[in-house]
């Protein structure tokens, strides 16, 4: 069964009542060949467990670190990510592409 | 995102009503757009709320305006099998994963079992009385499966009375007209024997019986899509 963004949310809402903090990543919007389209969900633990997806690729590292930055100091973040496409697969966007993320914490 | 507004998005969902979540990237605020009522940090202008409706309709993702992030959340589109044959134990997983939420219709007790569709809503009712109560909306599918006129004929006419984005009958040509012929019979239209996709599926030369699921699958996504039931 694939997971779909929901998932990613019910799992999120666990967490936060289960007392971790969590982060939520958002895909705002892409450009060229991004493989997750907007409202696509990443959601990160204060330990580093996550679910879900924003970019199909290595993009999600970066995305977790940031997520649990915002999980210790509150402040969202705006993420913009734009490879090359060259350098495309070396960092997981298939197909070059750039794609901003939304990091928030979810606030219990 | 306060986990409060999370909980009542979830809870949206749960019930199976579209909502939007609004978010103010340059503030992190957030609202929850229902159908007819906001709630959360901030209200929506009239042309926001015309934005977000259409995002909504399209099942879309953007941003609207400099800075408000509209995310779409629609119930899951529905898919209705009448009888609950072999047919439908290869259509069920593909549907599932595309999304769809199942349900069997057949007053055959000996085939609408649990054993043979583990987890999946069964209605033992009669196909009219069980499609009315699951009220078909623009986001349902229907598709009849059994090669009885008594059990898909009222199927049938429930169906063409809904507002079903598809409806599929499984038969053969011939079986087909002879069922077009008994709807005539019954008062449909010429206009409603176009909405029934008979012979069912897209043709794709389909043999076996993951292929048929797939051919009608294929048609139904086709529809949903593109609004058209062959390319």
């Amino acid at each position: 069964m694939v997971l779909d963004p929901e998932d990613v949310l019910t799992r999120a809402a666990a967490w936060a009542k289960a007392g971790d903090g969590v982060a939520l990543a958002t895909v705002i919007a892409t450009w060229g060949s991004s493989p997750r389209p907007a409202g696509s969900h990443l959601a990160i633990a204060a330990d580093g467990r996550f679910i879900g997806s924003v970019s199909g690729g290595c993009v999600e590292g970066s995305v977790i670190e940031q997520g649990i930055e915002a999980i210790a100091d509150g402040e969202p973040r705006l993420l913009t990510f734009g490879v090359s496409d060259e350098a495309a697969w070396s960092v997981g966007l298939a197909c070059g592409g750039t794609v901003k993320i939304y990091v928030e914490r979810i606030e219990v | 995102m306060r986990l409060s507004l999370l909980e009542k998005l979830l809870a949206a969902r749960a019930e199976g009503r579209p909502v939007a979540l609004v978010t103010d990237l340059a503030t992190g605020l957030q609202s929850l757009v229902h159908e007819k009522v906001v709630e959360g940090d901030f209200g929506v202008t009239a042309e926001e709320s015309e934005a977000i409706a259409n995002l909504l309709a399209t099942e879309a993702s953007a941003l609207v305006g400099d800075s408000h992030f509209v995310q779409s959340f629609t119930p899951s589109p529905r898919l209705v099998l009448v009888g609950a044959v072999h047919i439908a134990q290869a259509v069920i997983p593909m549907a599932q994963a595309l999304g769809y939420a199942v349900t069997v219709i057949d007053p055959r007790q000996a085939f609408a079992t649990p054993e043979r569709f583990p987890g999946i809503a069964l209605s033992t009712d009669w196909p009219d009385t069980a499609l009315e109560a699951l009220q078909p909306d623009s986001r349902t599918a229907i598709v009849t499966l059994t090669h009885d006129p008594k059990l898909d004929d009222p199927a049938l006419s429930a169906a063409l009375k809904s507002d079903a984005f598809y409806i599929g009958a499984l038969g053969s040509r011939k079986t087909h007209a002879r069922r077009l012929q008994r709807l005539t019979e019954a008062g449909f239209t010429e206009a409603d024997h176009q909405r029934i996709q008979g012979p069912v599926g897209l043709a794709i030369g389909a043999k076996t019986q993951a292929e048929i699921a797939l051919s009608i699958l294929a048609q139904i996504t086709a529809m949903r899509r593109l609004g058209k039931a062959s390319l």
